[in-house]
């Protein structure tokens, strides 16, 4: 029995090794499929445009470049790379809200460190965007002292409002809606950041009347620079 | 019991500058410090009042002083853990907000202390403009000579930094924070060693939380022993509590440990109980991450005595009817919320907020999210609930950094006071006031049928 069955084996081993490998690529393709249509983590995949290397010329106003250097100085020589992040705020007030590749680059210059050494921090911390951003962006706490007094309808609303959801930018490139967590401001739920402005206590009227104010200054003029360098110091 | 030691002075108009905050006594401590006293006097009166670390783990901060590494010849650092993101803590908001001097001032006296020249206060992402309040309050000081090249005329030297996080809650655990402040991912790094062998830049470094540091100036202008005189126990002086959610006055309170529970949470001089006259159903005592318990057992403890406020008595009953004094964010729940879902969401901010290096931490925290979700949505089943007391159980303790545990407790212990909700949950969902929330598409209601 034994023997006819590895004769049979070795005649067609060809067929055999085909079924083998048809099936494995059926195996391989249809927990794609599972995967795919079922799996929770699919959602997690970040893509991010790590990629997009204009290879523009970058370089901070004059400024900045000064803030840069006394931000520097506050750390002992050798450890600039301490600098690191507060450098990659006054980058985003400087170039459009916003860390592109070049940007990274170019922050990685400054402080004599690899460029990696930027993107892997720029990756880690919330407050960095890596895609382009509205003008405004508005940042809601959906934790749970804040949900709990209300904040998940003022989410809603918010989305209702500007007519995107969670994570996306009105397409005037005024504001982007994200969701982020606890503000550390519970006392005063539901609250929501802009830019570095606190706005406490909401209400869907006062929602009403922020947005308003925000999209009439908005067409006056160039909206201000967020005052986060000029309160550095 | 309403003596106060931090905000005795808070509604003096003007205490945010220097010239009324030394009017008010200010900085006198480390005049007393520098001129009076000896490095080691200090740290001996820190020791004796038995304070302890406010930022959470209520460490008692002398003894934490005395393991700084004196053989290194390195140059020690004290940090200023300002980075308060844990959900329902803003109390270190408020200090920094209104009396910043009160927090330089202790820094100082810390620094002399510890022999540290260099300070820095890390604050969270978030509060730029505290930034720019502090920044304001550290050149008062410069100009007045209490920071900058020798102090006050003696031989010390100081300089005192703020640096800004960029949105992550793990930057408050103290070691993720330093590497942060080396300009790197907020991974927290394995103990030992502890930082105060080797800390920033590899020297001996001791980190404190904002409002540790605002009382030692009370403690050098006062003495340990009397600093000890407030409070019950080993719970002494004063605590900030944060208090929010369905209360009438939510709001930042100096209590004296010991002040009662129910006190504090009914009293009009302070929380003025629960809002639109609904019953309490559940407290968070110590912000997100400790065990949150019903209504019964935080106004009593297990053995039926009044419940204080203090580390011990929040703590009696341990993990089966306490909980833990924290950070003191007091979240109160009233009869309308929703255990599963609050348990859900603040489930999902640890996992938001995981830094992902230990796989019990990452990959649980996505699990009981997920499978929390699926309760919430009413498409869970039976054995969920002790699927979830497993997943807990199985991060606790087995992780680098107290996050895990952070995230297991909450899931731990709403299952413990509230299996009936979970239950309800998964037998009638349709029956929680929430359900008008869901609004499930199928692809999530698929995904939701296969975790
Ligand atoms: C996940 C996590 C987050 C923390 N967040 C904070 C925080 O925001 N602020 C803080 O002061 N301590 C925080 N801590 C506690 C710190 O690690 C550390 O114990 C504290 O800064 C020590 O200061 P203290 O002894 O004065 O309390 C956190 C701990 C963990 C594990
Ligand atoms: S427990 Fe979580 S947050 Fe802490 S080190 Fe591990 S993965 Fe990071
Ligand atoms: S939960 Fe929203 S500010 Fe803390």
């Amino acid at each position: 029995m034994g023997v006819a069955l590895v004769a049979i084996l070795l005649v067609f081993k060809d067929i055999v090794k085909d079924i083998v490998g048809v099936a494995l690529v059926a195996i391989l393709v249809l927990s794609n499929e599972i995967i795919k249509n079922n799996g929770i983590m699919l959602d997690k995949i970040i893509t991010h445009p790590l990629h997009e290397k204009k290879n523009s010329t970058v370089c901070f106003s004059e400024t900045a470049l000064f803030k840069v250097q006394q931000i520097i100085a506050r750390y002992p020589s050798g450890k600039q790379k301490s600098a690191l992040l507060p450098l990659l705020h006054i980058a985003q007030e400087e170039f459009e809200g916003y860390l592109s590749v070049d940007v990274m680059d170019y922050v990685a210059s400054l402080l004599n460190i690899q460029p990696i050494e930027v993107y892997e921090v720029a990756t880690f911390y919330s407050q960095y965007y890596l895609e382009r951003v509205g003008k405004n962006v508005i940042e809601i706490c959906r934790t749970g002292p804040c949900a709990i007094c209300g904040g998940e309808a003022i989410q809603s609303y918010l989305e209702k409002k500007l007519a995107i959801k969670t994570g996306e930018t009105t397409p005037d490139g005024l504001f982007t809606l994200k969701a982020v967590e606890c503000l550390g401001a519970c006392g005063s739920a539901p609250v929501m950041q802009i830019n570095t402005e606190f706005y406490e206590y909401l209400t869907t009227e006062k929602i009403d009347k922020i947005l308003a104010d925000l999209s009439s200054k908005a067409k006056e003029e160039k909206p201000e620079k967020s005052l986060w360098i000029e309160e550095f110091f | 019991m309403d003596r106060r030691i931090l905000l005795n002075n808070i509604a003096v108009p003007g205490i945010r500058t220097f010239e009324v905050f030394r009017s008010t006594g200010g900085y006198l401590s480390v005049m007393k410090a520098l001129k009076e006293m000896t490095p080691d006097d200090v740290i001996e009166e820190v020791k004796k009042s038995g304070l302890r670390g406010r930022g959470g783990a209520g460490f008692p901060a002398g003894m934490k002083w005395s393991f700084l590494d004196k053989k290194s010849n390195k140059p020690r650092y004290l940090i200023c853990n300002a980075d308060e993101s844990e959900p329902g803590t803003f109390k270190d908001r408020f200090l920094m907000e209104k009396i910043p001097h009160l927090l330089i001032e202790g820094m100082i006296c810390s620094c002399y202390a510890l022999g540290a020249e260099t300070g820095y206060i890390y604050v969270r992402g978030e509060f730029k403009y505290i930034v720019g309040i502090l920044n304001e309050a550290i050149r008062e000081a410069y100009q007045n000579g209490l920071l900058g090249k020798n102090i006050l005329g003696t031989s010390i030297n100081l300089d005192i930094h703020v640096h800004s996080g960029a949105g992550a809650y793990i930057c408050g655990e103290e070691t993720a924070l330093i590497e942060s402040l080396e300009g790197k991912r907020g991974n927290p790094r394995i103990k030992p060693p502890f930082p105060a062998v080797v800390g920033l830049y590899g020297s001996p470094t001791v980190v404190n939380n904002v409002e540790t540091l605002c009382n030692i100036g009370f403690i050098v202008n006062q003495g340990g022993s009397e600093f000890a005189r407030y409070g019950v126990g080993k719970s002494t002086g004063t605590k900030l509590i944060s208090a929010c959610g369905n209360i009438n006055n939510p709001g930042v309170y100096e209590i004296e440990f010991g002040l009662s529970v129910r006190e504090f949470l009914y009293s009009e001089k302070y929380c003025g109980g629960i809002k639109n006259g609904k019953e309490l159903k559940a407290v968070i005592a110590g912000g997100s991450s400790v065990p949150i318990l019903p209504a019964n057992l935080i106004l009593k403890t297990a053995a039926g005595e009044e419940r204080m406020l203090s580390y011990e008595s929040l703590a009696e009953g341990g993990f089966v009817s306490g909980t833990m004094l924290g950070s003191g964010g007091f979240i109160v729940f009233d009869e309308d919320a929703c255990i599963v879902r609050n348990t859900w969401n603040l489930t999902r901010f640890y996992h938001h907020e995981s830094c992902g290096q230990c796989s019990p931490c990452r990959e649980g925290t996505g699990w009981m999210e997920n499978v929390l979700h699926r309760i919430e949505n009413g498409l869970g089943k039976a054995r969920d609930i002790d699927l979830l007391v497993s997943i807990a159980a199985k991060i606790e303790g087995n992780t680098i950094c107290p996050l895990g545990d952070a995230a297991a407790w909450p899931v731990a212990s709403a299952i413990r006071h509230f299996r009936h909700e979970f239950e309800e949950h998964v037998l009638h969902p349709e029956s929680c006031k929430n359900s008008a929330i869901r609004q499930l598409d199928n692809v999530q209601i698929r995904r939701l049928e296969n975790v």
